[in-house]
């Protein structure tokens, strides 16, 4: 047998436009924030008194809570009528495809605003016997549909009818063949969605609903029209009082950048678990792939053990 | 094999199936005793997949009578009516018929055992731990026993189809259909699963196979069906057809495969 040949030790392919680039985005960047260090007319002192304020920690509980229960709603309500407008009943396909068109069609602020005011057309809402019938729990709207309620309707609703298409597009992604191997196997049609395709479909689902949780979060802070004191809400009366206002944004934005940077990690993690079994190895971090692209150098493919033979799979 | 004693496995009597204006069954009569192994060949678009399809009712026949142990597929009779079957019947039926498919449709998400086992949970609604002793056994049976905890991309196509066929048996079926079993895959891993389809023939499984393996058909197949366009154009024993071809498709067919 031949010895084996050393590896090859090519000169890598420069991009010289890369750097030229980077050089050009470092001067942007480092510009920007020279001019806000020394120009603008900022109190950086009103932002660090408000970054930790009780209100402002009060503000923020309230936008994560509206965005766990609208979210949630979202998600279920979307199953839901994904699940009906994929079902072979035209009713359940037409109700499904009614609410979508009705909640995906009409600005979230007007939905808001809707439930908000709905004790002007509806004084008093119940639960009961329908068509006039004896009711079995009910009340003053304006007692029952606090604001707080109206913002989980106004965004829990309006959520659903966009998680249901991203439901629907996640099912449907599913080879059929999945379906039939596990009808094959004598399991009912709706442990066949449990168990086989809606695992399957996670790993189209995740992805933008990770973008719709984090959207919600920003989202949320509509609801200060109707006098639910989020994160928003709570900066907007503080500056209200000290006109510190682009400080206060500031404080407000701050947050919303934290809590979006941790969900932007959750949504790496939760692809990486629904990814499983779909590919031989996770995706490269963020930094592999700089490392990758920018150092060509250090590429380290050299040192690593030798890929897969491509000939014995699928 | 006479079977005229016993109840066939599979009974069809002038099946007809189509799908729109296409008319793919287009009568088949055939039977299928217990324990015997009857290969189905033909060139494609033949019908010989939706028939099998047919069988576990993956596909609804249209007219004639299709009979699996003594009972209508797909439908129930009673008081001289016949009744189209609840859900839950069809699944009930289907769970005692084991099905392998070309492209094996493996469960991605699941490991090669938790693909065994699945079944046996959700339908038979073993334990975890009972479940999981079967699928043991049935991957060393199949000779993966040390891939159980590999998920399907992480597999070749012929490990992926031999844990298939443990997915199948795992329900312990009293029958198995096998579509292609083997087109899928790259020839030298073709044997593999072969081997393991000789074994369940010596186990004495009752099988029907729609197969190009004119070897397997010979050597493990008691009945050799030849169809064409939706019809049976030949039947017999798999080593009298293979040699001496009666009609002029069947020969033409296997002159061009052999």
């Amino acid at each position: 047998m031949a010895e084996r040949p050393h590896a090859i030790e090519a000169v890598p392919v420069r991009h010289p436009w890369r750097w030229v680039f980077a050089v050009l985005i470092v001067l942007i960047v480092a510009n920007a924030i020279w001019s806000v260090a020394t120009e603008a007319q900022l109190e950086w002192s009103v932002i660090g008194e408000y970054l930790f304020s009780e209100q402002i920690f009060n503000g923020i509980g309230l936008t994560l809570v509206l965005t766990v229960i609208a979210m949630t709603m979202g998600v279920v309500l979307g199953v839901v009528l994904a699940v009906m407008w994929l079902s072979p009943n035209p009713l359940a396909s037409g109700a499904s495809w009614f609410y979508i068109w009705i909640f995906r069609g009409t600005p979230v602020l007007v939905q808001l605003l809707f439930w908000g005011f709905l004790g002007a057309v509806y004084p008093h809402v119940s639960i009961g016997v329908p068509f006039g019938g004896p009711e079995l729990l009910g009340g003053s709207s304006n007692e029952l549909i606090t604001p707080f309620m109206a913002a989980i309707f106004g965004l829990g609703f309006n959520e659903a009818a966009y998680m249901a298409e991203i439901v629907r597009a996640g099912i449907t992604s599913v080879d059929e063949g999945q379906e039939e191997a596990a009808a094959a196997l004598g399991m009912s049609r709706m442990k066949t969605m449990r168990r086989i395709v809606l695992p399957q479909a996670m790993r189209v689902i995740i992805p933008p609903t990770g973008n719709e949780t984090i959207s919600m979060l920003k989202t949320s802070s509509l609801v200060s029209v109707i006098a639910v004191s989020d994160l928003l809400y709570q900066a907007r009366l503080i500056y209200s009082r000290n006109y510190n206002t682009i400080e206060l944004l500031i404080v407000a934005s701050l947050w919303y950048l934290f809590f979006t940077s941790i969900l932007t990690i959750i949504q790496y993690y939760l692809e990486r678990y629904y990814n499983r079994g779909s590919r031989r190895e996770p995706p490269p971090s963020r930094i592999e792939h700089f490392v990758k692209n920018f150092l060509p150098r250090h590429d380290r493919s050299a040192t690593e053990p030798l890929p897969p033979r491509s000939g014995d799979s699928k | 094999m006479s079977a005229a004693a016993v109840t066939p496995m599979v009974d069809a009597d002038r099946v007809h199936k189509r799908f729109g204006r296409n008319e793919v069954l287009r009568g088949i009569t055939l039977s299928v005793a217990p324990g015997e192994v009857m290969c189905l060949l033909g060139p494609s678009g033949s019908g010989k997949s939706t028939f099998l399809r047919c069988i576990n009712h993956l596909e609804r026949v249209d007219a004639g009578e299709l009979r699996v142990d003594g009972e209508l597929v797909g439908y129930r009779e009673a008081s001289g009516k016949i009744y189209e079957q609840k859900e839950s019947e069809v699944a009930r039926d289907r769970s005692h018929i084991g099905m392998v498919f070309q492209r094996f449709n493996l469960f991605p998400h699941k490991t090669a055992l938790g693909n065994v086992i699945e079944a046996p949970m959700m339908v038979l609604n073993l334990s975890r731990t009972e479940a999981t002793d079967r699928g043991r056994a049935l991957l060393d049976r199949v000779g993966l026993l040390d891939r159980c905890d590999a998920y399907p991309a992480q597999l070749s196509g012929g490990q992926q189809q031999r844990v298939a066929i443990a997915r199948a048996l795992a329900m312990e079926p009293k029958l198995m259909l096998f579509d292609e079993p083997t087109s899928a895959l790259d020839p030298e891993l073709v044997g593999d699963v072969l081997a393991v389809m000789r074994q369940l023939v010596d186990d004495g499984m009752t099988m029907v196979v729609v197969t190009h393996e004119i070897g397997f058909a010979r050597e493990a197949g008691d009945q050799l069906v030849f169809m064409d366009e939706g019809v049976v154009v030949e039947q017999g024993d798999p080593r009298e057809v293979i040699a001496s071809p009666q009609h002029e498709r069947t020969k033409a067919f296997l002159s061009k495969v052999l």
